[in-house]
């Protein structure tokens, strides 16, 4: 057993290495560190009094360099086994300006062992690191680079860098030191390139390359190859001197016997030489002007490969890729005859690292060849290889085949020939390694098409059952989205989704299922297929919880379509599905109601038994406590005693709006799309997207209407829209109905990003409130710009609100409720009824994250006829960036209409609740000493409110009252954070103290990191407490008491009130 | 930029999940330095012999191998050369067992402040400094002898000043 040379250290890994536990470990270590601490401690004490005591004191008060070391290499020890050393990090750095070696290497190397660039303590160490650079001592000045090398940052580049490349370029000092120089600039020129001066450096850098050592040169020219990267032009003039270097070591084989490596003359140096000529030379390419020296580096490059075996050539290769093309065909034949050999003449031999060496040669001459756009011969070679790779039993080999195989897919021309290994990638998929797993089934992913997606697919589902856990989610994911991009037929990607649901369920997003139904609906004849299957699935013992939901709701859509299959009765169906209701959790419930109601609607003539049980259903859910299902169950029951009518309520869902899988567009975001000929597409591309869809509207009423057929234009969803609005859709799969005949038209947009409010700008707030005008055909453009004046006041009283008939006067709208005050409640929650008259309703639902939201407007023609010519004119206000998606053209007219108002994307959406400690809090609230940061007002004019109120208003502006750091019960604290797209999270901290004898005024206190956030913040909540409406009843009311100016034409079921209920 | 590559970090882990050996050339947070360790200890061990060398790790690659009870890991970036990594792992080995004289875990776990001294003779900023054996043994050999002299030195003032003082 070697000994570290320091007892008490080996005593003490001794002791931990006798531990019989983790408990036991704990204490010693806990035990050391107190000694360590305690040492430390005493230390510090004596430093001081260092000078008044003769030397023989140090002994007896301070620590003797020994134990300084012993203890920071225990520090090292315990930090390493995993334990939090948060002390003593002063001491390591101090031993960086001990006098002596011993000392200052322990401190060197155990600071760059425990702190990293961008620790604090590491700003005092720059000063020492900096003497011993610019010392005499050589081996101080090892230390120092080394440690400037490994973990220097910014600061250590601003002080250190023209001092390291003075030595870099001196001629006085040795090689060990200038070769640390080189690589230490490396890294503070890597990290910092604006920072280290390197003007000039061509010549020097020339010069170093005249250099006779080697270690100096492979650093150097490390180093080479970084500037060079970053600026090609400047560093020509080194060419012909690395082409030199580069004759010396390949003809002459100049080098000390030491600089080779498996008997090959210095390769790392070699490669970087050839790395820095191609380089270069790819910039000569384009000028041309210097052909001759280039094509004279490449020729020494393609003989460098002639001489074969290590990872010379590995690099020697990559140099090559970087040129874009190699035009002398010449170099191209004979560099084509060497690649050729690499491929078919190397074999396998005994001992591993030179295989893995042969084979790294081998793969980069592979990715060579892909590089150089080789023919297709060769092309076919290398998949041949590959082939036989991945088929080898050394599982490097494998691995790389396989990876390799994935790289290839990116030249078109060998992709059938990679299909014809698909048998052996898919045995890979089980192999026992999963880093093969993963490489295989990436393969499989990237080469699948129309024409082997059938079979690929069911491979990766049969593999599914036995894949282990860390891959399922990514193998469901890529089965869902190849389904979807290469279904040969519909059919086939329904029983995939629902296999890929039965036997992974926990790992099928909603978006897949969502996506099934999608397709369901919109081809019809899929309908009858997918119910059967839904229904088939539903017989099996244990089916997943996404299973019932998609099986409910298919069979609720289009059940009856099975009717004279035996088992599939109305009665039938529903005892099925009924069975699951107890096993499935709350979100699961309203869709099995929703599809109990169609169950029922569809029970034709009427099942006075089914009806009965379904009805006990729905008034069994009438008091449950979620509110959702209480009114599903209350709405469903009461419809469905209405008889005929429920026929309309409940009619077939309409056609989904065409839009992009958001499965596919993440797949897309990153390749290219391949899918052109799949089923699904063509199907997207013959059905016109933007098609009329002709919904069979029934007369609700005899005297209502003469049998309208309602012409919905569906607007396209932009691809802007972020978040899938299926789900809406779905889970509401009766108010969908009914809303559909409603919105006969729905737009949706999406919103966002405040910009940071660091430029100072007092309109912050009004502009976050962008006006949104709805105008009429004629309504141009002085009405925008009116409308952006309003915006910017952003006036919540009569002026937020200017209806303005456009050729009739006594066509003059009135608004009913009032707007102002429903702003204000949107301002609070995040859907709700943003506008409405005896013809139109504005909905509004929002969801907000961070420092992005999206906003739907659902506009909601209340009439029977159409509105034409709608439009949504959405300003964009100034410190907010907007994603429009289209906005539908026709709610017909009736009313030609322009109604400005304010959208409510305000301040407090953009914040999200934070509760902080009074540890947090204090400093932070003291940090902030005053304006402009921390700003105080004493606000007038408050509505009165209970403090209980007032702290609930807080809560739902996102500001989190947080109880119990304030002493006076009257005052409230608040905190939140405020997101925007440049900036962090940002604190938000609001103290208000009240007046329990005058509750209309307050003083508040607000406070945040930046000046306009705090005075804006301040005006907001001040804008809050004033203004607020006293709300006479939910902002949001029950449909039938929304309307009370005009009752609404159509008295059966007001689409305007469905569609509130829908919000 | 495919000649910008360099090795993040560098860890020696005992089969027993014991580390050996941290050398980070990318800055990482203690917090981030604890989970890479848990998570790629937790990864890599339990690994069954006869696998290949590589673990992909959230996006990087990790090129590890087994010596004795040893595994030696580095990462580096997805699109680096796995095989080219595994030599200077092997590299690396071979200058430890030529120090030490067929090193052991042992060796490492009491003197691993001159594991720590080797690859700072091997690696700077994540880069390949020395290739020659020969060159980081003289070095080692001579930063040794300068503790000793050091040691030395130490030893005989304080013999003077503990005789001064009788």
């Amino acid at each position: 057993m070697a000994l570290s040379g320091m007892r008490g250290l080996s005593v003490f890994i001794s002791d931990i290495r006798n531990c019989q536990n983790k408990e036991q470990e704990r204490l010693r270590v806990d035990k050391e560190l107190g000694n360590v601490r305690t040492r430390f401690k005493n230390e510090k004490a004596t430093h001081l009094m260092f000078f008044l005591f003769t030397l023989t004191h140090i002994r007896i008060y301070g620590l003797t360099p020994y134990e300084k070391k012993k203890y920071v290499w225990k520090m090292l020890y315990i930090y390493m086994l995993g334990y939090d050393v948060d002390f003593g990090h002063m001491e390591a750095v101090s031993l960086i300006s001990a006098p002596k070696y011993p000392e200052k290497q322990v401190g060197y190397i155990v600071t760059s062992c425990l702190l990293n660039e961008n620790h604090d303590f590491l700003r005092i160490a720059i000063n020492a690191v900096r003497n011993d650079i610019i010392g005499r001592n050589e081996t101080f000045q090892c230390l120092a680079l080394t440690l400037a090398g490994n973990i220097g940052g910014r600061e250590f580049a601003e002080s250190l860098a023209p001092d390291v490349q003075k030595l870099l370029i001196s001629s006085s000092c040795r090689p060990l030191v200038r070769k640390k120089a080189a690589l230490c600039l490396l890294r503070l020129y890597r990290k910092n390139p604006d920072v280290v001066n390197v003007d000039g450096w061509s010549d020097r850098m020339a010069q170093l390359l005249d250099e006779r050592d080697i270690g100096v040169l492979t650093s150097s020219m490390s180093l080479l190859v970084s500037l060079v990267s970053n600026n090609h032009e400047a560093y020509w003039s080194c060419v012909p001197k690395c082409v030199k270097i580069l004759e010396r070591l390949a003809r002459n084989q100049d080098v000390p016997q030491e600089y080779t490596y498996y008997g090959i003359p210095s390769p790392w140096l070699q490669v970087c030489l050839i790395l820095n000529i191609s380089i270069i030379r790819w910039t000569w390419i384009c000028p041309g002007s210097y052909s001759s020296p280039s094509s004279m580096g490449l020729t020494i490059i393609v003989e460098q490969l002639e001489d074969i075996t290590v990872s010379r050539e590995v690099k020697t290769m990559r140099a090559l890729q970087y040129f874009p093309e190699v035009e002398d065909p010449n170099t191209r034949r004979s560099l084509f005859e060497v690649l050729q050999r690499i491929l078919m003449g190397t074999d396998v031999v005994k001992n591993v690292n030179k295989n893995n060496a042969s084979h790294a040669v081998l793969f980069e001459a592979l990715a060579l060849v892909m590089h150089l756009d080789a023919e297709k011969e060769m092309m076919s070679q290398c998949v041949a290889l590959l082939g036989k790779f991945i088929a080898v039993r050394e599982p490097n080999i494998r691995y790389l085949g396989l990876e390799n195989m994935t790289r290839m897919l990116m030249v078109a021309e060998v992709q059938d020939i990679i299909k014809r290994h698909q048998a052996q990638i898919i045995t890979s998929l089980k192999d026992p390694d999963i880093s093969i797993r993963r490489r295989a089934l990436d393969l499989l992913y990237g080469m699948c098409d129309v024409s082997n997606a059938k079979d690929i697919v069911e491979e990766l589902l049969q593999y599914l059952t036995t894949a282990d856990f860390a891959m399922r989610e990514e193998l469901s994911l890529k089965a869902a989205i190849l389904a979807e991009k290469f279904a040969p037929d519909l059919s086939w990607y329904v029983d995939v989704i629902l296999q890929l649901i039965d036997k992974a369920g926990d790992f099928v997003s909603d978006d897949i299922w969502f996506r099934v139904v999608q397709f369901v609906t919109n081809n019809e004849d899929l309908q009858p297929y997918a119910a059967l299957k839904a229904r088939e699935y539903l017989d099996k013992p244990a089916i997943h919880e996404t299973m019932v939901k998609v099986s409910a709701y298919v069979l609720g859509e289009y059940s009856h379509l099975l009717a004279r299959r035996p088992g599939c009765s109305p009665k039938e169906i529903f005892n099925i599905i009924h069975e699951k209701l107890p096993t499935v959790s709350i979100s699961t419930i309203p869709i099995l109601l929703s599809t109990y109601a169609k169950i029922l609607m569809h029970t034709q003539p009427p099942d006075r038994e089914l009806q009965s049980q379904i009805w006990a259903v729905f008034s069994k859910y009438e008091s449950c406590i979620d509110a959702e299902i209480q009114q599903r169950a209350v709405e469903y029951h009461a419809l469905s005693m209405k008889g005929a009518a429920l026929m309309d309520i409940l009619a077939e869902m309409p056609k989904f709006p065409e839009r992009q899988s958001s499965l596919i567009k993440k797949a897309e975001d990153s390749e290219a799309d391949t899918a052109e000929q799949s089923a699904i597409k063509l199907r997207a591309q013959q059905q016109n997207s933007n098609a009329l869809v002709v919904t069979d509207q029934r007369p609700a009423n005899g005297a209502q209407s003469a049998g309208q057929l309602g012409l919905v234009k569906v607007p396209i969803l932009s691809n802007a829209v972020r978040f899938s609005s299926i789900d809406h859709k779905i889970t509401h799969g009766q108010d969908q109905s009914a809303a559909e005949r409603v919105s006969h038209a729905n737009g949706a947009l999406t919103v966002v990003d405040p910009q940071p409010p660091s430029t100072p700008s007092p309109d912050l707030l009004g502009d976050l409130l962008g006006p949104l005008a709805i105008e009429g055909p004629t309504g141009a453009a002085p009405q925008s710009e009116a409308s952006v004046a309003s915006g910017l006041e952003g006036g919540v009283d009569a002026d937020a609100l200017a209806i303005a008939p456009i050729e009739e006067q006594a066509n003059a709208v009135q608004p009913i409720g009032d707007i102002a005050e429903r702003f204000h409640a949107l301002c609070l929650k995040d859907s709700g009824v943003l506008y409405e008259d005896p013809y139109i309703q504005i909905g509004l639902k929002a969801e907000w994250g961070g420092h992005r939201g999206r906003v739907v407007l659902f506009l909601g023609n209340k009439i029977t006829s159409p509105l034409n010519s709608v439009q949504a004119l959405i300003l964009p206000p100034s410190h907010l960036r907007m994603e429009l998606s289209l906005v539908p053209e026709t709610i017909p007219p009736r009313a030609q209409v322009n109604v400005k108002l304010r959208l409510p994307a305000v301040l407090n959406k953009f914040l999200q609740p934070i509760s902080v400690s009074a540890e947090e809090f204090f400093p932070q609230w003291r940090s902030l000493s005053g304006p402009p940061l921390k700003l105080q007002e004493v606000v007038r004019g408050v509505r009165p409110m209970p403090l209980a109120e007032m702290a609930n208003l807080f809560n739902s502006l996102n500001l989190i009252i947080c109880p119990g750091l304030d002493p006076n019960p009257n005052n409230l604290v608040a905190s939140t954070t405020f997101y925007s797209e440049s900036t962090r999270a940002m604190l938000c901290l609001i103290r208000t103290e009240t007046d329990p004898a005058d509750r209309t005024q307050l003083r508040m206190t607000v406070a945040s990191g930046d000046p306009t956030l705090t005075y804006e913040l301040k005006e907001f909540v001040k804008e809050q407490l004033v203004n607020i409406p006293v709300p006479s009843r939910p902002p949001v009311a029950m449909p039938s008491h929304i309307q009370p100016t005009s009752p609404p034409p159509s008295a059966i079921s007001d689409p305007g009130a469905l569609l509130a209920g829908l919000l | 930029m495919g000649y910008d590559r360099k090795i993040h970090f560098v860890l020696l882990i005992s089969r027993q999940g014991k580390v050996r050996l941290t050398k980070w050339y990318s800055p990482y947070t203690q917090k981030e330095r604890t989970k890479i360790i848990r998570e790629l200890s937790g990864t890599i061990l339990t690994r069954a012999p006869k696998l290949c060398n590589f673990v992909e790790w959230r996006g990087f690659k990790v090129v590890y191998k087994r010596y004795a009870s040893l595994y030696f890991c580095m990462c580096v970036d997805q699109d680096d050369n796995e095989l080219e990594i595994l030599e200077i792992i092997h590299h690396f080995v071979e200058i430890l067992d030529r120090y030490f004289g067929s090193v052991c875990e042992l060796d490492l776990i009491f003197n691993f402040h001159k594991a720590y001294f080797v690859l700072d003779e091997i690696l700077i900023a994540g880069e390949l400094q020395e290739s020659s054996k020969k060159t980081v043994a003289r070095l080692i050999a001579a930063q040794d002898s300068l503790v000793e002299v050091a040691k030395e030195q130490e030893s005989s003032i304080s013999n003077i000043i503990a005789q001064a003082t009788k």
